[in-house]
């Protein structure tokens, strides 16, 4: 157990490319920390240069208060799971989850006592003896946590250990870990793509694009206060809207390029004539029963109903479809159809600003 | 998982029948099949059949045609004379030496070829160091030249060495094997390298790595390898030939060949009947014992 601490973390391939730009972080003590990102945005790279796979070109990883990176994978004391698992397939269960501990030459009853240990917690005593093309995605999914768990190391590292399931599965599994990461707890780095994973499992969460940290907060504070555009696309399903404006006369709030005018926040407010993006989320557009209570009006392109709420796409009926696709979430089941026009009111308080510019949150 | 791949199993087999019934696959057509397969084994049985029969034949039936269909009563007699008695034409050397010599040479080619190909398809897929590629492309490119174009140069080098009439210079020529050595590199390049990543958390070396997860997952590969590499060192002929001056250290090829002479009545068809028997029983055993590993290394990888 021990504090995992990036500082200006770097990666250049062939002295050309740069993977990574630069990142600090600090994981205290026993969090989880959730590094999400498209695909290519240095994550995973990063991972492999805190487990020891992948060189540092610059700046520094310590765990447990303790530089690194010149040391090995299997110096640093850390277990992975990896995306494929990467069980050995020709070893039992058993041996797949003691064979590194009979590479460090633990005591041969210790090494038992863990396995069987691990291997309860996990339900897998009865499949010791199994070989892992004989078991489930799930229960190999099990047993390379197994081999993670079973060495009691400083620091978990997931390489998108789920992305290999079904959704159903996922879900389950995604708990579990949590389940086991806290009751354990194990300093861990989560990578992954998918944002509903981040959100559930981080207490630290880690929005990278293009080899760059974009913010570094707890999932809630960057689904509240998004620090740019691509924060706030990437994290929410279905994603923020962005509705292009310019700041209108003061007092009078925004200018909206479909037309109409808001008035997001009391303060803060962007001088006459400045390029904004207003980020609305589809679930703070409401429905309104008059069209003149209305913030903007859309024009409903695709419904889907899911039960719990209906998600209406369409673009602002003044503009034309190009300037933005619009979504909104809508409680229940609200009869929409395509076609409709819908008034639909923004919650202002709950709208963010972005500086057309440079993307960043004003 | 298992359930799954039963069904799936059951699948392909219906659809095979289907299939077959599909391409309208008769009765009469099956017949037909079967009909040029066991053709087919006669022509290649007979002749090895034939062979042991001469085998258990005197001299004197041989040379008198035309040769009987069934065994005669000599076998013991002949099998006796050539394995303790010695061959009179290649210096009275008994057909066990033969094996002997022919066995050691095989089976050092053998696993000689393993050993070294392994070793450097190892190095090649899993190290990175100055000239790998180049090194690479050096062994590639020996696979253009066979035994026969450098094999002036290499009997040179083994009279140098004094490597003449020696197991040594039997084997060690044909033993580096640029063949092996790809097939080795392309059935590694297709373990994942999250595997090799997961064995270096683990805290698996080089070595330990080697033993305990290449060496397992590959054992299909170096059984199949095996068999072929055996029989290669077996079938060798032209190397020993020139490499072997003295009758004791033939290889069962070499001798095989010396044993006729050009005048009919001047060899012993009858021994070399036995040891055209002892000849080919060696390689068929191995086929036979490995039979199993060999198809599947050849179809399958366990991954």
């Amino acid at each position: 157990m021990a504090t995992v601490e990036l500082k200006d973390v770097r990666k250049t391939y062939g002295g050309r490319v740069e993977a990574v730009k630069g990142i600090s972080i600090d994981i205290p003590d026993g969090a989880m920390c959730v590094l999400v990102g498209p695909s290519g945005c240095g994550k995973s790279t990063l991972l492999r240069m805190i487990a020891g796979l992948e060189e540092i070109t610059s700046g520094t990883v310590s765990i447990g208060d303790k530089v690194v990176n010149t040391l090995g994978p299997a110096e640093r004391d850390i277990a992975m799971v990896f995306q494929n698992y990467a069980l050995y397939p020709h070893m039992k269960v058993y041996d797949n989850m003691a064979y590194g501990l009979r590479n460090r030459g633990m005591d041969k009853d210790e090494i038992d006592r863990r396995v069987r240990d691990a291997a309860g917690t996990l339900g897998l005593a009865e499949l010791l003896e199994r070989r892992p093309r004989e078991l489930s995605g799930g229960q190999r999914q099990r047993v390379a946590m197994g081999r993670a768990i079973v060495r009691s190391p400083k620091a978990f590292l997931f390489d998108e250990p789920l992305s290999n399931l079904d959704a159903k599965l996922r879900g389950q599994m995604r708990i579990e870990i949590k389940n086991l990461q806290r009751s354990l707890g194990v300093t861990s780095v989560y990578v992954t793509h998918d944002q509903v994973e981040a959100m559930t499992l981080a207490d630290t969460l880690v929005v990278m694009n293009q080899g760059l940290a974009e913010q570094v907060d707890t999932p809630i504070a960057i689904y509240e206060r998004p620090a740019s555009i691509f924060v706030a696309g990437f994290i929410g399903s279905p994603a923020m809207n962005l509705l292009a404006a310019e700041g209108g006369e003061t007092g009078k709030g925004l200018k909206l390029a479909a037309g109409g005018t808001v008035k997001p926040r009391e303060t803060s407010l962007p001088e006459a004539g400045r390029k904004v993006l207003l980020g609305v989320r589809p679930e703070h557009l409401t429905l309104v029963s008059a069209r003149n209570n209305a913030d903007i009006e859309m024009k409903v392109t695709a419904v889907e109903a899911l039960g719990a709420d209906t998600l209406a796409h369409g673009y602002p009926v003044d503009g034309d479809a190009r300037a933005g696709e619009l979504i909104a979430r809508l409680p229940g089941t609200v009869r929409v159809a395509d076609g409709d026009v819908l008034p639909l009111a923004i919650d202002a308080g709950m709208a963010h600003l972005f500086d057309a510019g440079s993307g960043k949150r004003i | 998982m298992a359930e799954a791949a039963t069904q799936q199993s059951t699948a392909a087999a219906l659809g095979r029948r289907e299939q077959g019934a599909m391409l309208g696959i008769s009765r009469r057509s099956r017949y037909i099949a079967h009909a040029i397969l066991i053709v087919g084994v006669f022509i290649v049985a007979f002749p090895i059949y034939y062979t042991f029969v001469a085998s258990t034949h005197s001299l004197q039936t041989i040379l008198r045609p035309p040769l009987p269909l069934l065994p005669g009563e000599h076998f013991f007699d002949n099998y006796y004379e050539a394995l303790f008695g010695g061959v009179g034409r290649i210096g009275g050397v008994g057909v066990g030496t033969l094996l002997f010599n022919t066995t050691v040479m095989a089976l050092g080619i053998a696993i000689g070829k393993i050993v070294i190909s392994v070793l450097s398809a190892f190095a090649i897929v899993f190290f990175r160091f100055p000239g790998r590629m180049f090194f690479f492309w050096v062994i590639f490119i020996t696979l253009m030249l066979p035994v026969e174009v450098r094999i002036l140069p290499t009997y040179k080098v083994m009279v140098d060495l004094g490597l003449i009439d020696s197991y040594t210079g039997l084997i060690l020529p044909l033993m580096a094997s640029a063949t092996a050595t790809l097939l080795f590199r392309q059935f590694f390049m297709t373990i994942p390298g999250e595997l090799v990543e997961a064995a270096r958390v683990d805290g698996a070396g080089p070595w330990r790595f080697f033993k305990d997860i290449l060496m397992p997952l590959s054992k299909t590969n170096l059984a199949a390898l095996f068999v072929i590499m055996f029989i290669y060192g077996w079938t060798q002929y032209l190397w020993p030939l020139l490499v072997t001056n003295s009758n004791d250290m033939n290889t069962i090829v070499i001798a095989l060949r010396k044993m006729i002479s050009f005048a009919d009545a001047d060899t012993e068809w009858h021994l070399v009947m036995v040891t055209s028997v002892f000849a080919i029983l060696p390689p068929i055993l191995v086929v036979l014992f490995m039979q199993r590993w060999f198809v599947k290394g050849l179809v399958e990888t366990e991954k």
